[in-house]
């Protein structure tokens, strides 16, 4: 089973995941390198948590196979958790403990924590250990999970979701640690289905749909799956661009031309845009957002 | 108050298995005491001269209360379950107001539901409006089986009264505590506290010269007692508990109105920022400490108590009959010891319950999440397992001899021999404790196996607990009495201890856990 190459830190073939009769996982494949950000991009219940918690072993696998550092996370579990950290999509700490009091336990039950770095991230993300975890707001918890996480000097970071809580301040620090955990040489997996921040901080991105992952690359690799967006001011009505091949969605309003053209689409439209005597021209890549609806919008897609 | 009818109709779909089968069990459960009695006591001179030993006894008036009218079926059927009954009532009808507004809120579901259209005492007046609701059905109910058992009427509804009443001011204290407690675990705590000392207070009441004494007046358990029913079915009595709830429900609003939603009237005081649980059993520790110390506390009280009356027993020899009677038994020496041997063995049954307590925070920790959290490091299932049912095994234990212990000293010292009962009747409890582990070994199974059959246990138990007080009332097949873990204990002090009986529960036991956490190792998460 552990036929994984030894500079993939995770290897997940085949993975099938079934709650009752509905199939959640239909053979998922997911590979993550050794000391890369990968970003596992998928929208709400497409089976991001499904996934984590089957590398936890906290699930067990229907089918496929599974290596997280090399080992089995059902039966080797606790091996596997001494080398990685994990933060929860939904953050549930106990009422009456305080934030420091869980901070260290988790810490503890890692074999220990830094206190250095401790102080570092409480300060870094403005959390106050001394309250009562029943008081604190969803974000604050999801804080007392990161900062947990980020103290404990693991090989393999499993972050699910772990800016859904935090405002835009504390989103921008967490970044900042993902960077520092990328230069350390740590790897790190970080669901999401906030785009921007998969497209900042990822090496390579991983989308999943439905169960299973449609799409894997570094985000250059997936660019090319779309198209870019061109728009232009024009004098008038450029000539057959809706004919040409390779140009889609050509509209005009008033003086304003906007199309969707693939890579062979290119020099034909901008040929008719200059004969159409274009005064400004606009192009960009496209977003994750359009790479989304790309997929998300073809037939059979989920809506 | 929008928003209230809904509220109240996700509380009756949530509770609409559990509070049906607790109405109808325990109407049944009345109506069945009835027939069973007649048949044991089938003259009028064997119902008086029962009544006369129980009111002779300070012991069974402490336990019990007293039977208002020797004469009466009703009365002296219905004795273990007036004082007694109320006070089950009373624990039911806590846990069901917290249930649907502290516990609501703490799981933040409320929050959701804050957002929509609905007051922000709607939950509160939907809470009271199901419990009273269900209080009254219970009254009803038990009334017409009662009725159909053969008793007269009256004294049917004066003893539903009795229940509804009790059901009925006891969801007022609850809803009081939901609002004045910051977590539901407290709120259950405050109001099963004051269900025990209401109990508490009757018992004291009953024995005092008056009839009853002050205290009995100032307990819930002791008002539905007084309404006496078959034994004068004093209606007025009513309006104390009447009166009392009008005045709780008020206070409770108002806390409602004057605090934000999660918070409490009594303030969160702040924590440690340095931690010190030093890891999975530590957190077990820190979890389970306040539920252990309680039981612990109340245990040695309820001993002393208990230990304290069990010599007078020997009072009722008094009447030449009855001497005659229980000369037969092993005199007053063996009557003494019988008793005893029975306080143990209905405190180590009820020591069932917090092993099911302790036990079942595995599964409350799954569903409320702290187990991904800790299960993601390297402590493993079967160590996170073993550290909770640790405090249901071992702290049942404890909570066991604590009881013996203190029952040997408070009859020891009734009779000046503390040296003699203190060790006796710590070793008669010592016996007790297989059974409870068998307890805590279903709760370990059904968690593996099972986990949303867990609350099942408390079921259990408490078939189990019937059993033992009516099975032999109603003649059930002594293969049905078996089931129950308790028929195997020994009966200590004076009975004979029974080596293979001791090692088939401890056996048992040992098989459920181990069947249990095989299960457990082998099962998803289930939140
Ligand atoms: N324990 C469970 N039982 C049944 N269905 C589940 C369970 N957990 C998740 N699901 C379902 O599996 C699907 C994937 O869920 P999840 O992995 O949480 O998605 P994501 O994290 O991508 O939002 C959802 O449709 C969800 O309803
Ligand atoms: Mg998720």
């Amino acid at each position: 089973m552990n036929t994984a190459s030894p500079d993939l830190v995770i290897d997940v073939r085949g993975l099938v995941k079934n709650f009752g009769r509905t199939q959640v996982l239909k053979g998922l494949d997911l590979q993550v390198n050794r000391g890369e950000v990968h970003a596992f991009l998928g929208p709400n219940g497409a089976g991001k948590t499904t996934t984590l918690r089957l590398l936890l072993g906290l699930l067990r696998s229907d089918g496929g196979s599974m290596s997280v550092l090399g080992l089995d996370p059902w039966s080797q579990a606790a091996d596997v958790h001494r080398r990685l950290a994990y933060v929860p999509g939904d953050v549930a700490l106990w009422p009456g403990l305080s934030g420091g009091e869980v901070i260290d336990l988790l810490g503890r039950l890692h074999g220990g924590i830094d206190q250095a770095r401790r102080t570092e991230l409480l300060e870094r993300f403005d959390l106050d250990p001394t309250k009562k975890a029943r008081t604190y707001s969803k974000g604050n918890r999801q804080k007392v999970a990161l900062v947990a996480a980020l103290a404990t000097d693991a090989e393999l970071y499993l972050l699910d979701e772990p800016t859904a809580g935090l405002d835009p301040l504390m989103e921008a620090q967490f970044k900042e640690c993902v960077v520092q955990l990328r230069d350390a040489g740590r790897s790190v997996l970080l669901s999401s289905h906030i785009l921007s921040e998969a497209e900042v901080l990822s090496d390579r991105v991983s989308i999943i749909r439905d169960g299973a992952v449609v799409e894997t690359g570094t985000l250059d690799q997936l660019r090319h799956l779309t198209r870019t967006t061109v728009s232009a001011t024009v004098a008038r009505s450029p000539e057959g661009v809706e004919a040409l091949t390779g140009v889609y969605a050509a509209t005009l309003t008033g003086d304003r031309f906007t199309a969707q053209v693939d890579a062979d689409g290119v020099a034909p439209l901008l040929a008719a845009l200059s004969s159409a005597g274009a005064t400004s021209l606009v192009s960009h890549p496209p977003t994750l957002e359009e790479l989304f609806l790309s997929h998300y919008s073809e037939p059979g897609g989920a809506p | 108050m929008t928003g209230t009818w809904p509220l109240v109709r996700l509380a009756l779909r949530r509770d609409r298995i559990l509070l049906p089968a607790w109405i109808i069990g325990l109407s049944l459960m009345v109506a069945s005491s009835v027939t069973a009695t007649r048949d044991l006591y089938p003259t009028r001179e064997s119902l008086t001269s029962a009544a006369e030993t129980i009111n002779a006894t300070a012991a069974l008036v402490a336990l019990y209360g007293k039977v208002y009218d020797p004469t009466s079926l009703g009365a002296i059927s219905l004795i273990k379950l007036t004082a007694f009954g109320a006070a089950i009532v009373g624990i039911i009808f806590v846990f069901i107001v917290i249930r649907h507004t502290r516990a609501e809120e703490e799981s933040g579901r409320l929050e959701l539901i804050g957002a929509g259209a609905v007051g922000r005492a709607a939950p509160l007046t939907a809470s009271l409006i199901v419990s009273m609701g269900a209080s009254v059905v219970l009254g009803v109910l038990t009334a017409l089986g009662l009725g159909a058992a053969g008793l007269a009427w009256g004294g049917a509804f004066a003893f539903g009264l009795s229940w509804a009443l009790a059901g009925i001011v006891f969801s007022a204290i609850a809803a009081v505590a939901a609002q004045a407690m910051t977590s539901a675990r407290a709120a259950i705590g405050v109001g099963v506290a004051a269900v025990g000392a209401a109990y508490a207070l009757r018992a004291v009441g009953d024995l005092g010269d008056a009839d009853p004494g002050l205290l009995s007046w100032l307990s819930p358990v002791g008002w539905s007692q007084q309404i006496r029913p078959f034994a004068g079915d004093r209606w007025w009595i009513a309006a104390v508990p009447i009166v009392a709830t009008a005045v709780l429900v008020p206070i409770a609003y108002s806390l409602r109105a004057r605090r934000d939603l999660g918070s409490g009237l009594v303030p969160e005081r702040g924590g440690p920022a340095l931690g010190t649980i030093g890891g999975v059993m530590g957190l077990a520790w820190r979890l389970q400490r306040g539920l252990f110390i309680a039981w612990a506390l109340g245990s040695a009280l309820m001993g002393m108590v208990l230990g304290s009356v069990a010599h007078t027993i020997a009072g009722l020899l008094n009447s030449p009959e009855m001497a005659k009677f229980f000369e037969a038994l092993g005199g007053s020496q063996g009557l003494t010891t019988m008793f005893l041997a029975a306080e143990i063995g209905i405190l180590g049954s009820l020591v069932g319950a917090y092993a099911i307590a302790a036990a079942s925070r595995l599964r409350s920790e799954e569903t409320a999440g702290h187990v991904e959290l800790l299960l993601s490091t390297p402590a493993t299932r079967v160590r996170w397992a073993t550290s909770h049912l640790a405090f249901a095994c071992v702290g049942s234990a404890i909570i066991i001899v604590i009881t013996g212990s203190a029952i040997g000293l408070a009859h020891g010292l009734a009779i000046g021999d503390v040296g003699g009962q203190v060790p006796r009747l710590f070793a008669a409890s010592a016996g007790q404790v297989p059974a409870a582990l068998v307890i805590a070994g279903i709760v370990m199974l059904l968690f593996g196996v099972a986990p949303r059959m867990v609350v099942g246990a408390w079921g259990l138990l408490v078939a189990f607990i019937v059993l033992g007080e009516f099975g032999s009332l109603w003649q059930l097949p002594q293969w049905a009495l078996d089931v129950s873990p308790f028929a195997h204990s020994p009966r200590l002090p004076g009975g004979e201890v029974d080596p293979g009986q001791l090692a088939l529960l401890t056996g048992v036991a040992a098989v459920l856990i181990a069947v249990g956490l095989v299960a457990w190792r082998r099962r998803d998460l289930r939140p």
